[in-house]
C-alpha cells in the first residue's frame, strides 16, 4: 500500500519514535514526580531543618539552635515513659494480633461457603476507621452504657461497673482488646494469602510420610508461611509503635499520663506546647528509629530465611 | 482431598461451635453500637423508649450533621480522584515506557511507606499553610493521597503490566496515540485495579483522623471522625454516649456497605502482593 521508504529514513523514524516514547513516558510520570517532590521530599527536608531550629507554632522560623531541641526532648518528662509505654503496648499487641491472625487464618483457609462467611465477618471491623472503632469502644467500655458490667452486677459477680479505662493496666488492656478486634481480620487476610500459596503436594507428601497434624504445622506450614509472617510482623510493629488515634480518643493519656504514646508526645509538643522545633526533632528520632528497626527486621528475617 | 483434611485439625462440630462463637464475638460490638444508638439512656436525647433522639442530637450538633457528612464526602471523593489520576498515569508510565530515572522514581514512591505518618505531618502542616492551603479539605486530601501513593502506584503498575502487548500494538497501528491507547484500550482492562485503589483511598480518607485534626481548625470544615470525637466534650460536662454511638453508626455504615459490595476488590489488594510494597 505505502511506497517503500529508503532504509535510512526508516531507521531515523524508529529513533524518533523511541525518543518520543521516552518523552511521553516521562510526561505520564510528571504528576507522580510533582507529588513526591512537593509532598514527600520537601517535608522530609523541612522537618530535618525544623529539628535544628527554634520554630514556634505561631511565631514560625527562628534561628539555628542545634542541639537544643534534642536536649529538650531527653529532658521532657513525658518522653521516656512514653517510649517505654509504646514499646510495652507494641509487644503485647504484636503477640496477640499475630497469634489471633494466624489462628483465624487456619480456621478460614478452606474454600467452603462457611469459611467465606467467616472471612467476611472477621474483616468487617477492618473496614471501620480506627477513630470510629475507638469511639465505639469509648461507649462500650464506659460505666454509663457499657454492656459488660450490668449483667455481671445482676449476677452478683461484681458490685460496681468494671473500670475498663480507670487504671493504667486496664486502660492498656482495654485498648489492646479494641485493636485486636479491629485488626485481627487484616492479619488473618495476609496469612490466608500466604497459606493458600503453599502447594497441596507438600501436605500430601507429609501425610504420606505419616506426619501428625502438629508435625505438619511445625515443619511444613510455619516455614513456608515465613514471608507472610514477616510481612505481618513488620506491619504490626510499625503500626503499633505509631499508635495515636486509639489512645487520643479512648484514654487521652489518662490515668495520669500513663498511656501516652510517642506520637502523642509529638502532637502535644506541636499543638499544645506550640513548639514545632522539638516536635520535629522527635519526628526525626521516630523516623530514624523506625528505619533502623525495619532494616534490622528485614536483615534478620531474610538472613535466617536463607539458612 | 487428603491435603484438605490435613489442613484442618478440628472435627466438624467443634469447628462450627468455635467459629460460630468467634463470629458472634466479632459482630457483637457492631450490633451493640447500633442498638445503643437508639436505646433509651439518661443524659442523652433518648431518655425513654427506643427512637432516633440521638440522631437528632447529632443532626443539630455544631455545624450540623449534613455539613460535616458533606465535608467527609467531599474529602473522600477528592482523595479518590487525585489518587486515581496520579496512580493511573504513573502506573502506565512505569509499566509501559522506559525513560531516564524511571526505576529511581518508582523506588522513591514506594519509600513513602518507610516514613511514619507522624514524621511528615508537622512539616506538611507548615508547608501547606505556607502555600495558602490552611484550613482546607484539599490539603487533607493531598496528604491522604500522598500516603496512598505507594500502594496505588504499585497496584496500577502491575495492572498495566498484566495486559498483553499485542493489544496496544494493534491500536498503535490503527493510529492511536499513547493517550488514546491508555484511554480506549487499556482502561477497560485495568478497571479492577482502579476499583481496588479507589476503595482503599476512599476508606483511608473517610476514616482519616490525625490529618483533619491538625489541618482543619474551622468546625464548619471538619469531617466526621473529628467532629464526632469532639461531640463528646461539648455537652455541658456530661458525655453524650448515645449521640457518640449514633455518630459511630453514621461513620461505619458507608464503610460496611462498600466493603460488603466490593470485598472481592479489597481482597485483591492483598493477593497482588501490593501490601508488601
Amino acid at each position: 500500500m505505502t511506497p517503500e521508504l529508503p532504509a535510512a529514513s526508516k531507521g531515523h523514524g524508529r529513533a524518533n519514535f523511541h525518543r518520543r516514547r521516552r518523552l511521553m513516558g516521562f510526561a505520564y510520570s510528571v504528576p507522580t514526580v510533582i507529588f513526591v517532590a512537593v509532598l514527600f521530599i520537601t517535608p522530609l527536608l523541612l522537618v530535618a531543618r525544623m529539628s535544628l531550629s527554634s520554630w514556634g507554632l505561631l511565631t514560625g522560623r527562628g534561628g539555628f539552635t542545634f542541639p537544643k531541641n534534642f536536649v529538650a526532648i531527653s529532658r521532657n518528662q513525658l518522653f521516656w515513659p512514653a517510649v517505654s509505654f509504646t514499646i510495652e503496648y507494641t509487644v503485647i499487641v504484636t503477640v496477640l494480633l499475630l497469634g489471633m491472625g494466624l489462628g483465624l487464618a487456619l480456621l478460614v483457609q478452606t474454600q467452603s461457603r462457611w469459611a467465606g462467611v467467616l472471612r467476611t465477618v472477621f474483616l468487617l471491623p477492618v473496614s471501620l476507621g480506627l477513630a470510629a472503632a475507638s469511639l465505639l469502644a469509648y461507649g462500650f467500655f464506659s460505666p454509663a452504657i457499657g454492656p459488660i458490667s450490668p449483667p455481671l452486677m445482676q449476677l452478683g459477680v461484681i458490685h460496681a461497673p468494671l473500670p475498663f479505662l480507670g487504671t493504667a493496666l486496664s486502660a492498656l488492656l482495654s485498648t489492646t482488646l479494641l485493636v485486636v478486634w479491629k485488626y485481627a481480620g487484616f492479619y488473618m487476610l495476609i496469612l490466608v494469602v500466604g497459606l493458600q500459596a503453599i502447594p497441596d503436594d507438600l501436605y500430601e507428601a507429609a501425610a504420606l510420610d505419616g506426619a501428625t497434624t502438629r508435625q505438619t504445622f511445625r515443619y511444613v506450614t510455619l516455614p513456608l508461611l515465613r514471608p507472610s509472617l514477616s510481612l505481618a510482623l513488620i506491619l504490626c510493629v510499625t503500626g503499633s509503635l505509631l499508635a495515636f488515634d486509639q489512645f487520643f480518643i479512648l484514654t487521652k493519656g489518662a490515668p495520669d499520663n500513663t498511656t501516652v504514646t510517642v506520637v502523642q508526645v509529638i502532637y502535644r509538643e506541636a499543638f499544645q506546647r506550640q513548639n514545632l522545633g522539638t516536635a520535629s526533632a522527635l519526628s526525626i528520632i521516630v523516623l530514624v528509629a523506625l528505619v533502623a528497626l525495619n532494616t534490622v527486621q528485614f536483615r534478620f528475617l531474610r538472613g535466617s530465611a536463607g539458612n | 482431598m487428603a491435603a484438605a483434611d490435613q489442613r484442618s485439625s478440628f472435627g466438624r462440630t467443634p469447628y462450627y461451635v468455635l467459629t460460630g462463637g468467634l463470629a458472634i464475638i466479632f459482630l457483637s460490638p457492631l450490633l451493640w453500637s447500633l442498638v445503643a444508638s437508639v436505646s433509651p439512656q439518661a443524659a442523652t436525647a433518648q431518655v425513654s423508649g427506643y427512637g432516633l433522639g440521638n440522631y437528632m442530637t447529632l443532626y443539630g450538633f455544631g455545624p450540623g450533621l449534613p455539613q460535616v457528612a458533606l465535608n467527609s464526602c467531599y474529602l473522600s471523593v477528592l482523595t479518590v480522584v487525585i489518587t486515581l489520576v496520579i496512580s493511573t498515569l504513573g502506573g502506565y508510565a512505569f509499566a509501559r515506557f522506559s525513560f531516564w530515572g524511571r526505576d529511581a522514581l518508582f523506588l522513591l514512591t514506594l519509600s513513602i511507606l518507610m516514613v511514619p505518618f507522624a514524621t511528615l505531618l508537622i512539616p506538611l502542616y507548615v508547608l501547606l499553610n505556607a502555600i495558602g492551603l490552611a484550613n482546607s479539605l484539599l490539603s487533607v486530601a493531598l496528604i491522604v493521597a500522598m500516603f496512598q501513593l505507594p500502594f496505588a502506584t504499585y497496584m496500577m503498575r502491575i495492572s498495566f503490566e498484566a495486559i498483553p502487548h499485542d493489544l496496544e500494538e494493534s491500536a498503535q497501528i490503527d493510529g492511536c496515540g499513547t493517550f488514546g491507547v491508555l484511554w480506549r484500550v487499556m482502561m477497560p482492562s485495568v478497571t479492577p485495579g482502579l476499583v481496588t485503589v479507589g476503595l482503599f483511598a476512599f476508606l483511608a480518607a473517610w476514616n482519616e483522623f490525625f490529618a483533619p485534626l491538625i489541618m482543619l481548625t474551622d468546625p464548619a470544615k471538619q469531617t466526621l471522625p473529628v467532629a464526632v470525637a469532639n461531640l463528646r466534650q461539648q455537652t455541658m460536662g456530661a458525655i453524650d454516649y448515645g449521640a457518640t454511638e449514633a455518630g459511630v453508626v453514621v461513620m461505619a455504615l458507608p464503610c460496611i456497605v462498600l466493603f460488603l459490595l466490593l470485598q472481592r476488590y479489597y481482597v485483591r489488594g492483598f493477593m497482588s502482593g501490593a501490601v508488601k510494597g
